[in-house]
């Protein structure tokens, strides 16, 4: 078994490799090959591995000692329990639909070899990350899969607005990672382990320690710690205010959007929070943060999302929304329900991407959605598919995305920590506008008169099987992976792998109500999320369906409230003069001022100016006249005789 | 091979003597007999210094490799030369590097080859000397004679400022050490009449006489390091140096220093480090914040790498001043994984400043559309430069951050903020210069790397790559030696 974990993450190193060091030589074609069938190595021994966990077998093991220094050991290791064996399911069939889409997507780009390889490291990358029993693999990871994510954003790297993006995408992730360092560098301090297991083992030592930041302050060292890693998990899963690169990372080819920034990477952050709940359930303080920094991201991200006209964007921003989610459900100590719907946004967002990207194919990459419509007719594979992913996005029930919001919402309903109820609002709303921002993508994109020109018009066709297959596969778990609910989040899958403190009772309040998914669905039908999302989409076929004249009227009548949705509440702007401009204000300064003027203009150039001028004066003295030596002799002798003679 | 072989005369004199060779081949016109002399004992060169390594018994915290001769009896000098597991890898980084930039050299230098490539293979020798050397007089012989090459390196072979830069170069590092000659001389006196380094680790001596020696050595070694604030003379010396001067200044020369602060201030003053060590600790994170900052701003590749060079040396000096295991062996991993990036760094640009003749970084953009294997090689440096986990450049940082949390959540909090600059300043520079569409003409005629500068950096790239994946045989040789230095140094000598 062992060496069947060691394949789940080398498989797709080979192939990242061999595409990558060997993509020319071995051509297109056995590039492809080659790291598909390495990815369904990775995927197969995944599931393996999952139906061995199912068992209870859970493994927690060293592969090797990367090093040694004082008393600590720092190792690579792998830690296969419930949840890094979900994870590494949903991690391998994703990414191996994707690589299949990306023959169809990717099928004319020069790069074609650079990108099979970039994403194989990626699944290389994820997989160190989800399958790690330490702190120091966990940041590689972390720090890997954002390399790659840099790489492919910037991916067509002729295109200005992709090499902002992909460095903006770096540093902002960089901040996250900052905290997140920091965060486990106090961890090594007070645990001298960076052992999962250990450091989990003696969390509940430390809960008297306490640490002064500032002077006169103090606080405990576990929420100090629990923020600094959730700083780095709102870097890596785009939450308020670190959240400003995901938008730009479109910016990359669509395979990748799908894969990296929407099912996979993204949620690192929330699987990270999940993983350490040991510690994060000792500090209701880091939980109330979490809570109202995921509240006001799913709502204030979703908003954006209903102004916007690129079909991609659209889709990115409620990616922020549904991350929100989970990371409300972290706040809300439901770590199940947020893995959960981390696993259903996977297979549902996946969906919704790669479906835009089939269109985007065939609008010969036109974006934006005005200049669609009616698109239904000419690729009906993509439309069903993607229907059926903006069912499951708006939380209908029966379809996966309705069991897992669901269980979050009423989750945050029982929570009863100080934010509790900020976020219950936010994620309420949130229900109504994820529906309307959704079917408002589908109504402007499939139904109505088509807006394109008529050469564009004339080439419409849905796109070829390697590209539909994935979305039909990936529809499947689309519908029915919500289905499993009852053991996942209310019954006792994670076992072990989740720790819950017994005053954080909110899953287990849910538990005790759940009678099963039927019931479940009957019981949603009488609340408040369900009659929000049929209202949402009832007005997004009122408004992008029946009265399209509507939404340019209601944006004029709103126009300070539009603009502030289109322009992203001027976050961007702020940031860019602010941080940006700040740095390299403050840069400058110390340059001009500090290592031009005053270190090498005063004291180093100050210096030999000063030597240089004191020997000009004694230079004087030399003249080489006799006259002025004898002269002065004379004068020398007078004034020895006279002090001689006293 | 038996202990008795003079082994490490041989690391030190084998490339002088092979310097010397070179020399002799005088004209250009013998250039090529010069070019493979040079190669040849920089390559014997690196494998006679390999059983450092192999025979190297990492329990011991004694000298190894030992070799102890009279050279002046009158004063009690003598020929005294052994390593520890402190400078072993600094003599296999300096025995490696020597025929990278043997080989960096190869084509570009046209004129004045024999004396070129010569005066690398003598300062080699130098360098191993300087750290090897256990008698101080001797390591202050070799100290100042390794500025010598480098000094006419910068003023033959440099840019068009070359003059006042080799100045400053050799005044700035002169002038700091001349101190450290006059802390020996009073430590000859002291210990009565020894030049034995390991004698004066075994001193007592009193507050103020060691925070005296101490400064007297911190100005020598804190130029060579640098430090802020005497880090100036060091962009100066890089913008005009040639590519190879830049990859043994930024690789090579700047770990003298660091080695100086391990092997005389910390063992020979251990009161006064502690007494000091918040002032040593705040001038390293000033060099980590303030430098950082002013890289980002640099119009001039070179300069850039040289800045980032200082903002990534501060983390050396940091590392030493947190007398802790994690922080010295982070400090060293650090040494040695910047020899590795910083020379590739240069090597890249110097790649780019072969074809182009210009270091301006607006003078560059979309290089990646003509040159995609060099850009490759490029990112791998950038992002080592930035610390990335799984290259070498991120197991020194993260382990003197996290040495630096015991000490204090800010100090570590300004260290960590390495990862946002370190990340700015070298993927903005990548960027501008890399990506994008092709900018102008002369951009357009590059060709991608030759297969001489496939091997140098193929090389580091490895290098880089390992000791990020499993960076566990370079420490392992230190421990011994690193464990008894912090147990001795936190030991008072009152």
């Amino acid at each position: 078994m062992q060496s069947l974990y060691l394949l789940v993450p080398l498989a797709p190193l080979l192939g990242a490799i061999i595409a990558g060091l060997l993509g020319r030589y071995i051509g297109r074609v056995w590039s492809h090959r080659i790291t598909i069938a390495l990815v369904s190595v990775s995927l197969l021994a995944s599931v393996i591995i999952f139906l061995d966990v199912l068992k209870g077998n859970v493994f927690n093991g060293t592969v090797y000692t990367w090093l040694v220094s004082g008393d600590t050991r720092f190792e690579v290791g792998f830690l296969i329990d419930q949840l890094s064996a979900l994870m590494m399911i949903v991690v391998s069939l994703v990414s191996l639909m994707v690589h299949v889409y990306t023959i169809g997507y990717m099928y004319d780009d020069p790069g074609y070899q650079r990108f099979f390889s970039y994403i194989s490291l990626f699944t290389f990358s994820m997989m160190m990350l989800v399958m790690s029993n330490n702190f120091l693999q966990l940041f590689f990871g972390w720090e890997a899969v954002g390399l790659v994510s840099y790489l492919l954003i910037g991916f067509w790297y002729t295109r200005p607005t992709a090499i902002y993006a992909n460095m903006k995408a770096f540093l902002v992730n960089r901040v996250g990672d900052f905290g997140f360092l920091l965060g486990i560098a106090l961890i090594l301090f007070h645990f001298e382990s960076l052992d999962y297991r250990f450091v989990f083992e003696q969390a509940s030592d430390i809960t008297d320690k306490k640490i002064e930041l500032i002077p006169g302050f103090e606080w405990l060292v576990i929420t100090v710690i629990c923020i600094l890693l959730f700083i780095g998990a709102m870097g890596k899963s785009a939450q308020f205010p670190l959240h400003v690169w995901l938008p730009d990372s479109m910016e990359g080819p669509t395979p990748i959007s799908a894969l990296i920034h929407a099912a996979t990477m993204v949620t690192a952050g929330i699987f990270m929070v999940a993983r350490m709940s040991p510690l994060f359930e000792l500090s209701d303080t880091a939980l109330s943060v979490i809570l109202v920094i995921g509240g006001i991201t799913t709502l204030f991200m979703a908003l954006i999302a209903v102004v916007q006209t690129d079909i991609k964007r659209v889709v990115a921003y409620s990616t922020l929304s549904q991350l929100g989610y989970m990371t409300v459900a972290l706040g809300a100590s439901a770590y199940s329900a947020a893995v959960f719907h981390l696993m259903t946004h996977a297979f549902f967002k996946a969906v919704l991407f790669l479906g835009a990207g089939s269109v985007i194919i065939a609008m010969h990459h036109e974006q934006n959605m005005q200049k669609m419509g009616g698109l239904k007719q000419y690729m009906p594979i993509t439309y069903w598919t993607m229907f059926i992913a903006a069912l499951a996005s708006s939380g209908v029930p029966g379809f996966s995305g309705f069991f897992s919001k669901d269980a979050i919402i009423e989750a945050v309903h029982f929570a009863n920590i100080p934010g509790a109820e900020f976020a219950y609002f936010c994620v309420l709303t949130t229900v109504f506008v994820t529906a309307l921002y959704t079917f408002r993508l589908i109504f402007m994109t499939f139904h109505g008169q088509p807006r394109m020109d008529s050469h564009t018009k004339e080439h419409l066709h849905e796109s070829p099987w390697v590209v539909t297959l994935p979305l039909v596969v990936l529809a499947i778990p689309t519908v029915i992976s919500g289905w499993f609910i009852g053991s996942i989040v209310f019954g006792d899958y994670f076992a072990n792998a989740i720790y819950i403190a017994s005053a954080h009772d909110a899953i287990e309040k849910l538990r005790v109500e759940f009678t099963g998914i039927g019931g479940m669905v009957i019981h949603a039908l009488s609340t408040a999320p369900f009659w929000l999302s049929v209202a949402g989409i009832f007005t997004a076929w009122f408004l992008y369906s029946a009265r399209t004249e509507l939404p340019g009227k209601i944006k004029y009548a709103l126009y300070p409230l539009y603009q502030l949705l289109d322009r992203k509440y001027y976050i961007d702007e702020l940031y860019s003069w602010l941080f940006a401009g700040g740095t390299r204000a403050l840069g400058s300064t110390l340059w001009k001022y500090g290592d031009i003027k005053l270190i090498d203009g005063f004291f180093v150039n100050g210096t030999a100016r000063i030597v240089a001028f004191a020997a000009s004066m004694v230079r004087r003295f030399q003249t080489g006249y006799i006259y002025h030596y004898a002269f002065t002799m004379i004068v020398g002798i007078f004034v020895i005789l006279t002090l001689w003679l006293k | 091979m038996s202990f008795d072989f003079p082994l490490l005369s041989l690391i030190i004199w084998l490339p002088i003597l092979f310097g010397v060779a070179v020399f002799a081949t005088g004209h250009d016109r013998n250039a090529q007999l010069a070019r493979y002399i040079a190669l040849t004992g920089s390559i014997l060169g690196f494998m006679v210094a390999l059983p450092l390594y192999t025979q190297f018994n990492i329990t011991s915290t004694a000298m190894q490799f030992v070799e102890n001769y009279v050279w002046f009896e009158r004063f009690n000098v003598n020929y005294h030369i052994g390593v520890d597991g402190i400078s072993m890898p600094l003599i296999l980084l300096n025995c490696l590097i020597t025929p990278l930039v043997v080989i960096a050299g190869w084509e570009v230098i046209k004129e004045r080859v024999s004396q070129y490539m010569g005066a690398f293979l003598v300062m080699s020798g130098i360098v191993n000397g300087v750290f090897s050397s256990l008698d101080a007089m001797l390591f202050y012989v070799f100290w100042e004679a390794s500025l010598i090459p480098m000094f006419l390196i910068i003023g033959i072979w440099g840019g068009p400022n070359r003059v006042y830069a080799a100045i400053k170069f050799f005044l700035y590092t002169l002038l700091g050490s001349l101190l450290m000659l006059v802390a020996f001389i009073y430590l000859y006196k002291t210990s009565g009449g020894s030049f034995s380094i390991q004698d004066y680790h075994q001193l007592a001596i009193p507050l103020t006489p060691q925070i005296l020696i101490f400064i007297a050595f911190l100005l020598a070694f804190a130029v060579k390091v640098p430090m802020w604030p005497v880090h100036t003379w060091l962009p100066d010396a890089h913008v005009e140096a040639p590519t190879g001067g830049s990859v043994v200044l930024a690789a090579i020369l700047l770990k003298l220093g660091g080695y100086g602060f391990l092997r005389f201030s910390l063992p020979i003053t251990p009161d006064a480090s502690h007494y000091l060590a918040d002032m040593m600790i705040v001038l390293s994170l000033i060099a980590v914040v303030y430098i950082g900052l002013i890289a980002l701003m640099q119009a001039d590749m070179k300069k850039l790498i040289a800045y980032s060079s200082v903002a990534h040396m501060g983390f050396v000096t940091l590392g030493f001043f947190l007398f802790d295991a994690y922080g010295v062996e982070g400090a060293m991993v650090q040494m040695i994984s910047h020899g590795f990036i910083s020379g590739a760094m240069f090597l890249c640009v110097g790649v780019l400043y072969d074809r182009m003749h210009s270091r301006q970084i607006t003078d560059y953009g979309g290089v990646v559309n003509k040159m995609p294997i060099f850009a490759a090689f490029f990112m791998l440096f950038a992002m080592a430069n930035a610390g990335l986990p799984g290259t070498s450049g991120f197991v020194g940082e993260f382990m003197v951050i996290m040495s630096t949390m015991k000490i204090s959540f800010w100090y570590a909090f300004f260290a960590a903020l390495t990862l946002i600059l370190g990340a700015a300043y070298t993927l903005w520079m990548y960027k501008r210069v890399i990506f994008g569409q092709v900018t102008n003409s002369a951009v357009e005629e590059l060709q991608d790397i030759s297969k001489r500068e496939f091997v140098l950096l193929a090389i580091l790239a490895v290098l880089v790559l390992w000791f990020g994946v499993y960076p566990f045989p370079l420490t392992e040789v230190m421990h011994a030696t690193v464990d008894q230095l912090i147990v001795h140094v936190n030991s008072s000598k009152l």
